[in-house]
């Protein structure tokens, strides 16, 4: 009997966590909109675009007096410097994206039938500068995160809009290859990012207030205070990866690119807010 | 045999048991064992070790977490002290879908800190 409740009871957890592979992305999607605003009923939909923020009172009081001189500025006119400055060939980033790079963050990350793949922003500019004959830009901060920050900045106000393509059978592979990541568990502390980010997400872990995964794409990339610096969403990848003693993964390898795809379209209708400022 | 061995332990009076054991050097044991807690409850706070409070509200620790329960009247929530120790030791094993690390199965902690931790949480 006990055994039996125990199964049930998990059956109910791996239910509630949207586990079962079988449903699709519109399902999951509902399934987790529903999740969210049952555990936060007073928070807006859109505003789950602020994190932690949206959930703690006394964190989002320090957090707006941060935003009223945001750290994160420096590294837009950065960004818009490194943007507009020619490749060795004369050409700049404008001429590899539609409306020349301009307000376009909402189309990442999206899926490329003709590569196979998931192309993140962040792979797009790297593909950019290899078709104009530069050298790919190293890490997940610096110059990356600095003009990701300057075309986010173009994008704000527009909404999360990640599609899946039916018509592609290997699209929906990568989703659920992205969501088996994220349900995963992981490293020697053997958290997956659910545990965190879903039915604990508004608990404090000491004294940090866990945000939740719905929203949490969309202020990317971010000046960390932690960091002293701006970072993508590898970089963040990389040290949630790291902090549960966890090997991390390779800056757009493709377990981070799909991962990217299942958690931002999770997010799909939440207005884009980057670069964010967070601890 | 087991149950004839247990039978047999459990039909000598506790306070005899007890009595045998603790006549040989009272106070030693017993400063033995408050030493053994003091480490667990070092270990047990210790954020490259336990992190015990980053989850748990425990005893005087600072900033503790509110992932999962309070510690406290351990000893009316396990049966025994190896039960409890069996439950740090591996959590998911009673859970499958539990939040907290299997912290003898992945050798976050050693099986000596283990007994230590144990002994300290039981004591609560």
């Amino acid at each position: 009997m006990k055994k039996l409740l125990i199964t049930a009871a998990a059956a109910m957890l791996l239910g509630g966590l949207g586990v079962a592979v079988q449903a699709g992305p519109q399902e999951d999607l509902k399934e987790y909109r529903a999740f969210f605003t049952k555990k936060f009923p007073n928070v807006k939909m859109a505003d789950f675009a602020d994190g932690a923020y949206a959930i703690d009172e006394q964190l989002r009081a320090n957090w707006l007096q941060i935003e009223e001189f945001p750290p994160y500025e420096p590294y837009i006119a950065e960004g818009e410097e490194l943007f507009n400055k020619p490749f060795k060939n004369g050409k700049t980033y404008a001429s590899c994206f539609p409306n020349k790079g301009i307000g376009i963050a909402d189309r990442y990350p999206h899926w490329d039938k003709k590569k196979g793949q998931v192309v993140t922003l962040e792979s797009a500019i790297q593909d950019c500068r290899k078709a104009n004959g530069e050298e790919p830009l190293k890490g997940s901060s610096g110059p990356i995160a600095s003009i990701e920050a300057y075309m986010a900045f173009t994008s704000r106000g527009k909404k999360t809009n990640v599609v899946v393509p039916m018509d592609d059978p290997k699209a929906l592979e990568a989703y659920n290859k992205g969501k088996e990541f994220y349900f995963t568990r992981r490293g020697q502390l053997n958290f997956s990012c659910a545990h965190c980010h879903f039915g604990n997400s508004g608990m404090l872990l000491r004294t940090e207030r866990l945000s939740p995964a719905l929203g949490q794409t969309t202020h990317f990339p971010k000046y960390r205070s932690k960091w002293g610096a701006m970072g993508t969403l590898n970089r963040r990848f990389k040290g949630c990866n790291r902090q549960v003693r966890a090997s991390p993964f390779k800056d757009q390898s493709e377990e981070y690119r799909n991962l990217e795809f299942f958690l931002t379209h999770m997010s799909n209708g939440i207005p884009l807010n980057g670069p964010g400022a967070r601890k | 045999m087991r149950r004839v061995t247990r039978s047999l332990l459990l039909a000598v009076p506790p306070a005899l048991l007890a009595g045998a054991l603790f006549a040989a050097a009272p106070t030693a044991l017993a400063a033995d064992e408050a030493e053994v807690k003091k480490e667990g409850k070092e270990i047990a706070f210790n954020r490259r070790k336990g992190n015990c409070l980053a989850c748990h509200a425990i005893d005087d620790g600072e900033s503790p977490g509110t992932i999962g329960p309070p510690l406290f009247s351990m000893q009316q929530r396990f049966k025994s002290q190896a039960d409890l120790r069996a439950q740090i030791w591996d959590a998911t094993k009673r859970n499958p879908e539990t939040t907290m690390p299997p912290f003898g199965r992945h050798g976050i902690l050693s099986e000596s800190d283990l007994d230590k931790v144990a002994a300290y949480i039981w004591s609560l």
